[in-house]
């Protein structure tokens, strides 16, 4: 119990009358990368969004059940709070196209209005970048625009803006799927060497990645979870019949 | 006519068969088809051609007919303040002084009504009935004849104007500058709003999650992503309105209380009667009964011309150098 850093209990989310996402349990440990995969439209990435209520944000979005942040419900706070300690990097990378390199990684610190010293602001961003391994790559061009980068740089950039707020869980989602296959690698590469400190939760529908990169991996069909386990056992011998269906790829 | 591709089933596939060309009339008649393409070009190009020679004619027609005036006012014309066609002097500095000032101060009026109409219909509420309705109506007041305005303005600002003024302690004449920028504003708020509508919902929505995810709150997304997403295009809008503005001619001469007589003081310019280029165009055009006056007329529309050509050089130069950065 001690370990778990996040706990849906009995979560369910809707859009409008449409149920996405049926009586979800789970239990997430510390510093472990989860791989959360299922066909699309299986409700895997509402079920990411709403760790970080990111959710609601959707008009006629509305969910139910307790998500538990290291035990203290998420419904229970104020949304901004959470959203700024859960770290979240999206499909496309999404660097501010009218900030620079290094405007970008203290974001989290420039939107929500928090002072920071131009010294703890350079730590910041040496620590950041050297972490999301873009550091080498960016530091004599930091205060270019982001948008310069190439694509796998961006999302490296989005990774260290999130590490920036220094954030104990990183939601990624598909974070891979508009990048080209080295951007990827160098993507997934950074995935084993973020577990030291951060525990992530990757929404795939890359079977090859989830199993390349995850711990555990939580197999999403039709709005519920079928299916929870550690990804060797799930690729090598799954519990239930729809797990082995998608893992054969007879649907997809 | 162009046979249809034949499918034939070879045992475990269809072989598309492509058409027979050598049979079909396409071939034949590809010169005169060739022909035609080049003629639809010639003719796009023509008539995208003739619309700027046609501005260049209005340029040049100008120029011509205020030749008189040009020559006999000299450069003079531009800061002369004596406007006398009895005497033959004609000075356009009132004139200049009121177009820029009431298509300013009508501009800076509008603003905040454009960025609000933008933020809240682009943002706040973008689908809906009310949003819809909201819209569609903030667009409808562009199309609404300036005439009508005008009359709206004699009828219900003057009298407001008048008993402001009488408050202020400042002549009461109810007709002014400041009346006329007050009509401008509400006849312009359209375009910029009805553009910042556009440009904010075309704000991509990762940009704005990416904000949300951090923790940012919906006014610290408005100012930090959305804002400065949209600067340039929101600059264009407010540019488009002004250039709008230094035109309108009906509403503004209904409302600007005509005199070509310089006020003395800053207060007694901005509330008391006024002029603008296309007002006196407007109102004495038809009473000018020697060439000279005419001309200087004219010179007034090639001034006006100019000016608003160069307030647009100036925003298409900072609209380019604000989107290369």
């Amino acid at each position: 119990m001690e370990n778990t850093i996040v706990r849906a209990e009995n979560y369910n989310a809707y859009f409008g009358d449409n149920h996405v996402v049926k009586d979800v349990n789970i239990s997430i440990n510390k510093n472990e990368v989860i791989a959360v995969m299922g066909p699309s439209g299986c409700g895997k990435t509402t079920f990411l969004r709403g760790i970080n209520r990111m959710h609601e944000l959707i008009p006629n979005a509305t969910a139910k059940g307790k998500i538990l942040l290291e035990g203290e419900n998420v419904y229970d706070m104020n949304a901004i709070y959470v959203r700024a300690k859960i770290g979240m990097v999206f499909q496309r990378p999404n660097p501010f196209p009218n900030l620079s390199i290094y405007d970008n990684v203290v974001a989290g610190y420039l939107l929500n209005g928090i002072k920071v010293s131009k010294a703890d602001k350079d730590v910041i961003v040496e620590r950041s970048l050297t972490s999301a391994a873009l550091w080498k790559e960016v530091k004599d061009s930091l205060h270019k625009k982001g948008t310069f980068l190439s694509g796998g740089q961006q999302q490296r950039l989005c990774i260290a803006r999130a590490i920036a707020m220094q954030p104990e869980l990183i939601l990624f989602d598909e974070p891979t799927s508009a990048l080209d296959p080295i951007s990827t690698s160098s993507v997934e590469a950074l995935f084993h060497e973020l577990k030291e400190n951060y525990t992530l939760i990757i929404v795939t529908h890359n079977m090859q990645q989830a199993a390349r990169v995850s711990d555990r991996t939580a197999f999403f069909y039709m709005g519920e979870l079928v299916e929870f386990d550690d990804t060797k056992q799930m690729f090598t011998a799954p519990a239930d019949q729809r797990t082995q269906n998608y893992i054969t790829g007879r649907f997809s | 006519m162009i046979t249809s591709p034949v499918f034939t089933w070879a045992g475990n596939c269809f072989v598309n068969k492509p058409p027979n060309f050598v049979e079909n009339k396409r071939l034949e008649l590809s010169n005169g088809q060739l022909k035609w393409e080049t003629m639809f070009k010639l003719l796009l190009k023509v008539m995208s051609v003739l619309l700027v020679l046609i501005i260049v004619g209005v340029l040049i027609t100008l120029i011509i007919e205020s030749w008189p005036s040009i020559t006999s006012q000299g450069i003079k014309y531009i800061w002369g303040k004596v406007w006398d066609p009895v005497q033959n002097i004609y000075g356009a500095y009132p004139f200049l002084v009121g177009t820029l000032l009431t298509s300013f101060t009508a501009l800076i009026i509008s603003i905040p009504f454009s960025y609000a109409i933008a933020i809240y219909l682009g943002e706040y509420n973008p689908k809906g009935w009310l949003s819809d309705l909201l819209k569609n109506t903030i667009e409808l007041i562009a199309a609404v004849p300036s005439i009508i305005y005008g009359f709206w303005g004699l009828f219900v600002l003057v009298p407001l104007v008048r008993t402001l003024e009488m408050k202020l302690d400042i002549l009461p004449y109810g007709v002014g500058v400041f009346t006329a920028s007050i009509v401008l504003a509400v006849m312009i708020i359209p375009y910029g709003a009805s553009l910042g509508i556009t440009l904010i919902r075309m704000v991509p929505s990762p940009l704005k999650e990416g904000a949300y995810a951090l923790g940012a709150t919906r006014w610290e997304v408005i100012r930090n992503v959305i804002m400065p997403y949209t600067r340039s295009g929101l600059f264009a809008g407010v540019l488009l309105s002004l250039g709008r503005a230094l035109g309108e001619t009906m509403a503004v001469t209904m409302l600007i209380g005509n005199t070509t007589a310089v006020a003395d003081t800053f207060k007694n310019v901005f509330f008391g009667p006024g002029n603008t280029m296309a007002s006196v165009i407007a109102n004495e055009f038809a009473e000018a009964d020697h060439t000279l006056y005419l001309s200087a007329l004219i010179e007034l529309g090639l001034v006006l011309f100019v000016v608003t050509v160069i307030i647009n050089m100036i925003g298409k130069r900072i609209i380019t150098r604000v989107t290369k950065s």
